[in-house]
């Protein structure tokens, strides 16, 4: 059935299959006998980057759709069994894509793979279930609505993306939310949900030809469907430095800057990474259970926590399939201001662009890089959700040769990065105000 | 293929317990199956040695820790952690304060030799003081516009006056304001010490390494002013309901909080009421309040409910997040499933269902180091017993739909309850 085995070997073990099954749909494998227990996820390439204005979220909504059951699993089978199993499940929804999963005891996983193979194209969407979810979601925009951290980050992605789909939020607009119909759910699924559109990952507990087998055998039996025409629609260069400013309720004064920043399969999204880490403190790959790094000692946090001009400090950039952002952003402490802070991390911009960093920085970077990698391996989750968020990007090896590719960094190489994308013509600058104080 | 191997559940056989000479207990469990190791310490200090006027000193005096020992200045002390990718961190809680490290193994000796410093030769650098006042004022500015924590801090003021737990940990603005360096001095030498002290390492370290280790820095730690833990006060009881709103002008969305004060660690009915928690509130997507809240009338993206257990009588509640326009609704809605269930009892397959979620689970909580040495510290926290995971399944099994409702009784009530609101 499957066309090729594709056995990762440069890395250490355990091994990775990959294969994929003649409808299109990608199987990745990796066998962890730590402990009894399995992770396994369906990923599609489908999140808010899909969306036109009129159905902005539509992709997050059809998640929510997607845990009302289908005819064989009926929605309280499926979280019935699941818990009482004592797996846990859920689903994420980003600009690139979707993505469900189910940890479980290892002996209990086939129910999963069960599930998920039924409603990948046998969902219901029941239409009052639509309706009671359309309130949820509305709650769900609501409570994220109730962060001045939000809200500003809204306007910011909006302000940096003028032509590009990643102008807006998972979430959607809420003008959407209130007028998208059952109809559009609907058609939104059977677009995206298909075999050739998805990859299929277990991380654990299991011998990976049988579950090849057993995915084959429940997967298989779907015929790869005609997919809409991908949005193509590239964000023209910016040529000036945008700025806005949102107020509301509150005490508290926060400032992003978003900077556009390279793909995750450009070359320099590893200059970039490192240039994040120096400036701002090292990235956790731990989406599931702990493990980072705290970030005190930082060029950004030295400049404005340090000094008592912030709360605190970070920096976020990103793997995405098309260049997305790197975003700095503080909170103001009381009795100071967003543009003091805001001069502080420039002259910090300015300093990284303009001098080398040292050697020492870079060394510290990688060192911080490989301790990160080693914890993200500790949780089979996790793991699932590096090796199918990775394919999505173009193959899970982005994941596991990360390290050598981030150690071949040169200080040289960060600096170039900063000079081309940390300029001022490439950014948005926003500010949060409280209404007492603006 | 890797060679199949399947650790046991974490009991006698497999943790290392050693008291060391000055009362500290050390444990270790090892797993080499990942590089990394976890420290996992909790001493006896927190909130609960100080009164409501010095609301917040065990909090920044715990948080004050970390920024200036005899040895290292604040950035010392951070570039040598955050060099080698390892997170430390010392904090204080109400019952307990602690500190909690992540490292490669073979950093092991650093994080101990750092936490160390901290709790024993910190030098509160005045310049450092200030600044940490700063953060944490900040830090209640945010609070103080966050509807959850808005509405959870005016339950607590309901459900437990005059006690302890009604006091804010990290303090109020005023109180905050006022402390002084040398309140924040004299907290840690009196009430830091080895004395109740338990330190748990879990990872890729040789079981006789790690407790060698905590011994080599921490084993002639002598504070004989150390004090007792206070008795907490007893509990006034809620008689008829307790209600109260925080106005948040501007916001999209309001809290509620809506409960009691619950049953201890070790009460002998909170596994009873754990079980009842987790059908009420937990199962699938939010138990019964869940269905009924978002999953059949759609009025919440989270509807649950939490039991928090403890030292003492920590609280039971269900909590919401919904449209401003929605609370009496989502009151009305919780409070019918709070009724149903002290009416009569849960079915024999819910009792089945949430029985085989809590012993399914076990492997999944322990996969990670953390998970294992968060459940080790529980153990001998609360004297469970390093045989508590061997004992559990049998123990939790035996419990009847019958104690299930009389534990819901013992505490819940359709009568007597705080209800807390925070929204526009």
């Amino acid at each position: 059935m499957w066309k090729s085995i594709d056995y990762n070997l440069c890395m250490k073990q355990p091994k990775v299959l990959k294969t994929r099954l003649k409808n299109g749909l990608t199987v990745v494998l990796k066998e962890v006998r730590v402990a009894p227990v399995v992770s396994w996820w369906v990923w599609y390439r489908v999140g808010s980057r899909y969306e036109r204005p009129g159905v902005t979220g539509i992709s997050h909504w059809v998640e929510h759709m997607m845990f009302k059951g289908t005819r064989a699993f009926p929605a309280s089978v499926g979280d019935r069994m699941i818990a009482r199993d004592g797996g846990f499940r859920n689903a994420l929804t980003w600009i690139d894509w979707t993505a469900y999963f189910e940890t479980m005891p290892a002996e209990k996983i086939d129910f999963a793979l069960r599930l998920e193979a039924d409603r990948m194209r046998r969902a219901i969407f029941p239409p009052k279930e639509v309706e009671s979810e359309r309130t949820v979601i509305i709650a769900e925009r609501q409570m994220n609505e109730n962060e001045p951290s939000f809200r500003l980050g809204e306007e910011v992605q909006a302000a940096a993306f003028r032509v590009h789909p990643y102008h807006h939020e998972v979430i959607g607009d809420m003008a959407d939310l209130h007028t998208m119909t059952r109809d559009d759910l609907y058609g939104h699924y059977l677009n995206y949900y298909a075999p050739n559109n998805a990859i299929a990952v277990a991380v654990g507990d299991f011998d990976a030809r049988e579950m090849l087998a057993r995915i084959e055998a429940l997967f298989g039996k779907y015929k790869a469907v005609d997919l809409p025409k991908p949005l193509a629609r590239p964000e023209p260069e910016q040529r000036g430095e945008r700025r806005l400013r949102v107020t509301g309720e509150g005490e508290t004064a926060y400032l992003q800057i978003a900077y556009h920043a390279p793909s995750a399969n450009d070359p320099d999204f590893f200059p970039m990474a490192v240039l994040d880490s120096i400036l701002a403190g090292a990235s956790s790959f731990n989406m599931f259970g702990g493990g980072g790094t705290s970030n005190r000692s930082s060029r950004l946090y030295r400049a404005v926590v340090q000094t008592g001009l912030a709360a605190n400090v970070g920096g976020g950039l990103s793997p995405t399939v098309d260049p997305y952002l790197y975003t700095l952003y503080a909170t103001v402490r009381a009795g100071k201001t967003p543009e003091i802070v805001e001069q502080a991390i420039e002259a910090e911009i300015d300093r990284v662009r303009t001098e080398p960093v040292s050697q020492a920085e870079l060394d510290k970077a990688i060192k911080q890089a490989k301790a990160m990698f080693a914890y993200s391996a500790e949780s089979v989750t996790n793991q699932g959700f590096w090796l199918g968020f990775t394919e999505i990007l173009g193959d899970y090896r982005w994941f596991e040769t990360y390290l050598p590719r981030l150690s071949a960094v040169t200080v040289a190489d960060i600096q170039r990065v900063a000079q081309r994308y940390l300029s001022s013509n490439h950014r948005v600058v926003g500010v949060y105000v409280p209404e007492k104080a603006g | 293929m890797a060679k199949k191997s399947t650790p046991s559940l974490p009991g006698p056989e497999t943790i290392t317990r050693h008291e060391l000479a000055n009362g500290i207990v050390v444990l270790a469990r090892e797993n080499f199956s990942s590089p990394s190791v976890v420290i996992d310490a909790d001493l006896r200090a927190g909130a609960l040695w100080h009164g409501r006027d010095v609301a917040g000193l065990a909090d920044f005096t715990g948080s004050a820790l970390m920024r200036g020992t005899e040895r290292l200045a604040f950035n010392e002390i951070y570039e040598q952690i955050e060099s080698v990718g390892a997170s430390l961190s010392v904090s204080a809680g109400t019952h307990t304060s602690g500190f909690y490290a992540k490292s490669l193994a073979e950093d092991l000796d650093l994080m101990l030799g750092l936490a160390s410093d901290a709790l024993r030769r910190p030098v509160f650098p005045e310049h450092e003081v200030e600044r940490l006042r700063g953060e944490i004022l900040t830090r209640l500015q945010i609070t103080a516009n966050d509807t959850r924590d808005r509405a959870l801090e005016a339950f607590y003021e309901l459900a437990y006056p005059g006690h302890p737990y009604s006091i804010v940990e990290e303090g109020y603005p005023e109180t905050v304001k006022a402390l002084t360096r040398q309140q924040l001095i004299d907290f840690h030498k009196t009430h830091f010490g080895p004395r109740g002290m338990v330190v748990v390492v879990v990872g890729a370290v040789p079981a006789s390494q790690a407790v060698e280790l905590v011994a080599r820095h921490f084993g002639d730690w002598a504070n004989p002013a150390q004090p007792d833990a206070p008795t907490l006060p007893a509990l006034e009881p809620i008689t008829g309901p307790r209600r109260t709103h925080v106005a948040l002008p501007g916001k999209a969305q309001a809290d509620i909080v809506l409960g009691v004060p619950g049953p201890a660690r070790n009460h002998p009915q909170f596994l009873s009421a754990r079980l009842a928690n987790n059908i009420l509130g937990v199962f699938g997507m939010g138990g019964r309040i869940g269905h009924q809240v978002r999953e059949k009338n759609g009025l919440a993206y989270y509807a649950a409910s939490n039991l928090s257990g403890g030292y003492g009588p920590g609280p039971w509640y269900a909590y919401a997040g919904v449209n401003p326009s929605n609370i009496e609704k989502a009151v009305g809605l919780m409070q019918r499933e709070i009724k149903r269930f002290l009416a009569r009892k849960v079915t024999p397959d819910e009792i089945s269902d949430n029985k085989a979620q809590f012993i399914g689970r076990l492997p999944l909580g322990l996969e990670t180091n953390e998970g294992v040495a968060s459940t080790i510290s529980s153990m001998e926290l609360f004297d469970l017993g390093l045989d508590y995971l061997l004992r559990f399944p049998a123990m939790f099994n035996a419990i009847t739909r019958d104690d299930i409702l009389t534990a819901a009784r013992t505490f819940l009530s359709a009568e007597d309850y705080v209800l807390a609101t925070a929204g526009p």
